[in-house]
């Protein structure tokens, strides 16, 4: 019999793959300022923006501020980028302390928005058409009640990390 | 001055919305389609923790909010609109513990639409830290 590797166990694994998110989404401040959190399902990363007073931009409405709806989205983009450049090394075991990469910077990001922001709570995903050496272009969606109708959408260059050859 | 509100009500309206007040925005000037707003550094509005840079996010809700201000205070607007499109290039990261200050110009109006654009600087002023175009809509069009 050929010898073969035994899997490792799940709890093992994930336990790895959520501390490399949080120690990614951890290490920026303005993501707890604004009250964002990350959920991870295998690979795929949805951002949640849980509704908090301090969001809303028209208290006539009221309706959260548009600037609070697009910098969801970027931060959004930009973890959804970090993870996705992490996460080779963390599925080969890479722990993420000795992993964790410098975050990209934003080039352009334009917003669109759909519809009214409403007074409860968001959430958004981030596809990565493209990621190249120095740059990626990334798309990124936020919805609330019903995901088939976003109330924004947005779409950004970012310029990747130098890496160490 | 717009026809609906003074120059000082517009100003006072952007500044106290409440994601305004968290981000510590301040109204400088509003009127006749301008506006000019700042925003102090604050360690809570960091993205980049290795450098202290203030994150993308807070820069666009700096100019979302300019730009909104200044399009309400165009001579030919009544009211308040919302944003249809925002598009930010970042130019250079803001140097950390400086305040960024954004000044927006309605440059066109329709029936329907304001158009406007912005500029952020921090201490620095010959070297913008952003530049940002916006839509918004135009109330009572």
């Amino acid at each position: 019999m050929p010898s073969r590797s035994v899997p490792e166990p799940v709890q093992v694994v994930k336990q790895r793959r959520d501390e490399a998110l949080a120690a990614l989404v951890g290490g920026v401040p303005y993501i707890a300022f604004l009250g964002a959190r990350f959920e991870r399902r295998g690979d795929e990363l949805t951002a949640l923006l849980p509704y908090g007073d301090a969001l809303i931009g028209n208290p006539l409405l009221p309706a959260l501020h548009g600037g609070a709806t697009a910098a969801f989205l970027e931060m959004t983009a930009i973890i959804s980028l970090g993870w996705a450049v992490l996460w080779p090394c963390i599925e080969e075991g890479v722990a993420a302390a000795d992993a964790l990469p410098s975050l990209p910077k934003t080039i352009d990001f334009t917003v669109d928005f759909l519809r009214t922001g409403l007074p409860r709570d968001a959430y958004a995903r981030a596809s990565i058409t493209r990621v190249g050496r120095r740059y990626a272009s990334v798309k990124a969606e936020a919805w609330q009640d019903n995901r088939a109708r976003p109330f924004a959408q947005a779409a950004g260059h970012f310029l990747m990390p130098a890496r160490d050859e | 001055m717009s026809v609906g509100y003074t120059d000082e009500q517009i100003r006072e309206f952007f500044v106290t919305l409440p994601h305004a007040a968290a981000l510590g925005l301040t109204g400088e000037r509003v009127g006749d389609g301008q506006a000019v707003m700042s925003m102090p550094w604050s360690e809570r509005l960091v993205g980049d923790p290795a450098s202290g840079v203030v994150h993308g996010g807070a820069v666009s809700a700096l100019m979302d909010t300019c730009c909104g201000a200044a399009a309400m205070s165009h001579p030919q607007v009544s009211g308040a609109g919302a944003t249809l499109g925002l598009r930010i290039d970042y130019m250079r990261p803001a140097t950390p513990g400086q305040t960024i200050r954004a000044e927006a110009i309605c440059h066109h109006l329709t029936r329907t639409v304001a158009f406007v654009r912005a500029v952020a600087v921090d201490e620095d002023e010959s070297r913008p830290v952003a530049t940002a175009t916006g839509t918004f809509t135009v109330a009572g069009a």
